[in-house]
């Protein structure tokens, strides 16, 4: 088992290597160098101050070159400056990455509320019209492009209804728990409606299977409720797998959230990322990248050793 | 009076008559083919309406429908139901080459990974499992918002019509083949150790051979269902990134750069908003059953959805 989770995060620390090699060259890539944007800033510089500055940050170097500096700072605790912020990169990185998880842990939470209870009622009745009213529910939420989706529930709660605000961005820092809550209704709202079928789809599946075994029908041939047989008997051994989701739709929701978070202008870790990529924001965009790479993958090991912790038949060690 | 014994059915025919049942999938099959003849038939719209997908005309903005637009006009005065259908046929030729692709990828190194096992086949396989890992979407925009003349493509090329639709085909398809290598290399190690296939090694058939004559055709049905899948999903990515701007760039249209002023236009005109997103909808939605039915058709046995 520890020998596992040691593989695993030497995995994952070769995977965040290799990446910060790609996005810094990726980066390199992008329209316009920072020395162009200073020359944009200042008419006055000449071509000899530019090349100056270019040699003053080691920009005339090749790339790996480059890369190789910045990494050995970056292990030093040295992560640069964000310059669409103007702040040290992890003072702007910690409070988004706390808002992110703040939306992400509500989504989840409204995802489970409603879509496990969903899954089961589909289960109980496989091909009614239960069942295909749920099946058709997870399908709408996962074929709406979560753009629009967001867009359409500012149509009818926000210019319609006028119920809850367009943006999540609160501006005042003393505003009100109900305040904070109502300015993200609308991007949990989003989220949820998009993860429901990913959680009512494996339960449903889950359960039916269930339901097949040979100790539920034990449990009901010695008088078991049907309600005892479904919640105590059924219910528990169909929760595993989901716990899988729960990691893989984190990592998901962790990616996903940017386009939700942009679009209500929520100041977390998706919008930062759009953020800094489109506003040319280098160290931002490089850090925040990683970042978001090694939450999904640690999202993916929690969720496979969880699976492991909940049941005990899955061995590490035969991986095929 | 035994019935006299039927004749053989092709594996086709019975495929046929299992998602005939399905009616949803048919239904949606039905959606799909009218969405696509309706996009590509586009300029006979345009000679049928009078108008043309790129006429501007500022004293008809955001015109009521009328006959002569039948979804009325958008925020320049050019019709909107003729900038749909344009948009289908970028968004649907999107959807499919770039599912194509990711799936010949896919395939490639399934197959590869499935037939030679051991080393080879572990790294192909954890390589996979990273792609997976990765935030997809964040990756997406940063591809997209490249500035391809620093990778030493000419400014003649980059100056082309098409450079937007070629570039959002290319890295989606870097991502989207992982499902189906997965798929294929599953299948691949079971059809590998069949009989059939030592029978054609043992007459001296080379591992190419073996592969894509003997190994293919037993794994091409998760292959189909897959990609009718990512069809779906592809769409939907192209629609956030040309929201974005960073996808196809005007003035050809696509379903998603249709709303990349939307978030402005739904204060005065929110049916615009709501058609182009109705259409990504019901396509994507329609791949997912038409894939949901394929599956029950051609891969009775594997219950286990490829997502």
């Amino acid at each position: 088992m520890t020998r596992y989770i040691g593989i695993r995060f030497g995995q994952t620390a070769i995977v965040i290597a290799i990446m910060s090699f790609v996005i810094y060259g990726l980066i390199g890539l992008m329209p316009g160098d920072p020395i162009d944007l200073m020359i944009a800033a200042d008419p006055k510089m000449t071509s000899e101050d530019a090349a100056r500055l270019r040699e003053l940050y080691g920009l005339d170097k090749p790339i790996y070159e480059r890369y190789l500096n910045w990494a050995e700072a970056a292990l030093g605790g040295d992560l640069g400056y964000s310059r669409l912020y103007a702040q040290p990169v992890l003072d702007v990185l910690w409070p988004a990455l706390e808002n992110t998880l703040v939306l992400l842990g509500f989504t989840i939470f409204f995802s489970v509320v409603i879509g496990l209870p969903l899954g089961i009622i589909a289960a109980l009745k496989p091909y009614s019209k239960i069942d295909y009213f749920v099946n058709f529910i997870a399908f709408a939420g996962t074929s709406t492009p979560s753009f629009w989706l967001a867009l359409m529930l500012i149509i009818f709660f926000s210019v319609n209804l006028g119920i809850f605000p367009a943006s999540a961005m609160i501006t005042d820092s003393d505003a009100s728990l109900w305040e904070r809550m109502n300015a993200m209704a609308l991007p949990i709202m989003t989220l949820t409606i998009h993860s429901i079928a990913s959680y009512s789809r494996h339960m449903r599946s889950n359960m039916i299977e269930i339901l097949r075994r040979d100790y539920i029908r034990t449990a009901r041939a010695k008088g078991s409720s049907e309600t005892r047989v479904v919640l105590k008997h059924a219910l528990r051994n169909a929760l595993i797998p989901v716990v899988t989701i729960f990691g893989l739709d984190f990592g998901h929701l962790f990616s996903g959230a940017l386009v939700t978070e942009t679009i209500f202008a929520y100041p977390g870790m998706g919008k930062l990322i759009f953020d800094s990529i489109m506003g040319n924001d280098f160290n931002m965009a490089l850090i925040a990248l990683l970042f978001a790479t090694l939450m999904t993958m640690m999202g993916n090991l929690l969720a496979d050793l969880g699976y492991g912790w909940l049941d005990p038949r899955i061995s590490y060690q035969g991986k095929s | 009076m035994a019935k006299q014994p039927r004749d053989s059915e092709s594996m086709l025919s019975l495929a046929w008559k299992r998602f005939r049942r399905h009616n949803v999938a048919l239904f949606c099959a039905l959606i799909l083919v009218t969405f696509a003849v309706m996009s590509f038939s586009a300029p006979l719209f345009e000679i049928f309406l009078g108008t043309d997908a790129n006429l501007v005309n500022l004293y008809e903005r955001f015109a009521e429908p009328s006959l002569k637009h039948p979804l009325g006009t958008d925020e320049l005065g050019r019709d909107v139901m003729v900038r749909l259908l344009y948009g289908g046929q970028v968004s649907l030729m999107v959807g499919m080459t770039a599912a194509f692709a990711a799936a010949v990828f896919g395939t490639l190194i399934g197959l590869i990974a499935g037939y030679y096992g051991g080393r080879f086949d572990s790294f192909l396989m954890r390589t996979t499992d990273a792609v997976i890992a990765l935030p997809l979407l964040p990756l997406l925009i940063v591809l997209a918002a490249l500035d391809l003349r620093k990778v030493g493509l000419s400014a003649e090329l980059m100056e082309s019509d098409n450079i937007s639709l070629y570039r959002i085909i290319a890295i989606v398809a870097l991502f989207g083949w992982t499902t189906v290598a997965r798929l294929v290399r599953g299948r691949t190690l079971t059809v590998r150790e069949r009989d059939f296939v030592m029978a054609a090694r043992s007459q001296g058939a080379s591992a190419p051979r073996i592969m894509f004559v003997h190994i293919l055709p037993n794994v091409v049905s998760p292959i189909i269902v897959a990609t009718t899948l990512s069809i779906g999903h592809v769409i939907l990515l192209e629609s956030v990134l040309s929201f974005f701007g960073l996808g196809i760039q005007p003035p050809m249209a696509s379903w998603g750069n249709l709303l990349t002023n939307a978030q402005e236009l739904i204060w005065q005109a929110p049916a615009l908003v709501i058609y182009p997103g109705l259409t990504i909808f019901f396509t994507v939605m329609s791949f997912n059953f038409l894939g949901d039915g394929l599956q029950d058709a051609l891969d009775p046995q594997t219950m286990e959805r490829a997502d």
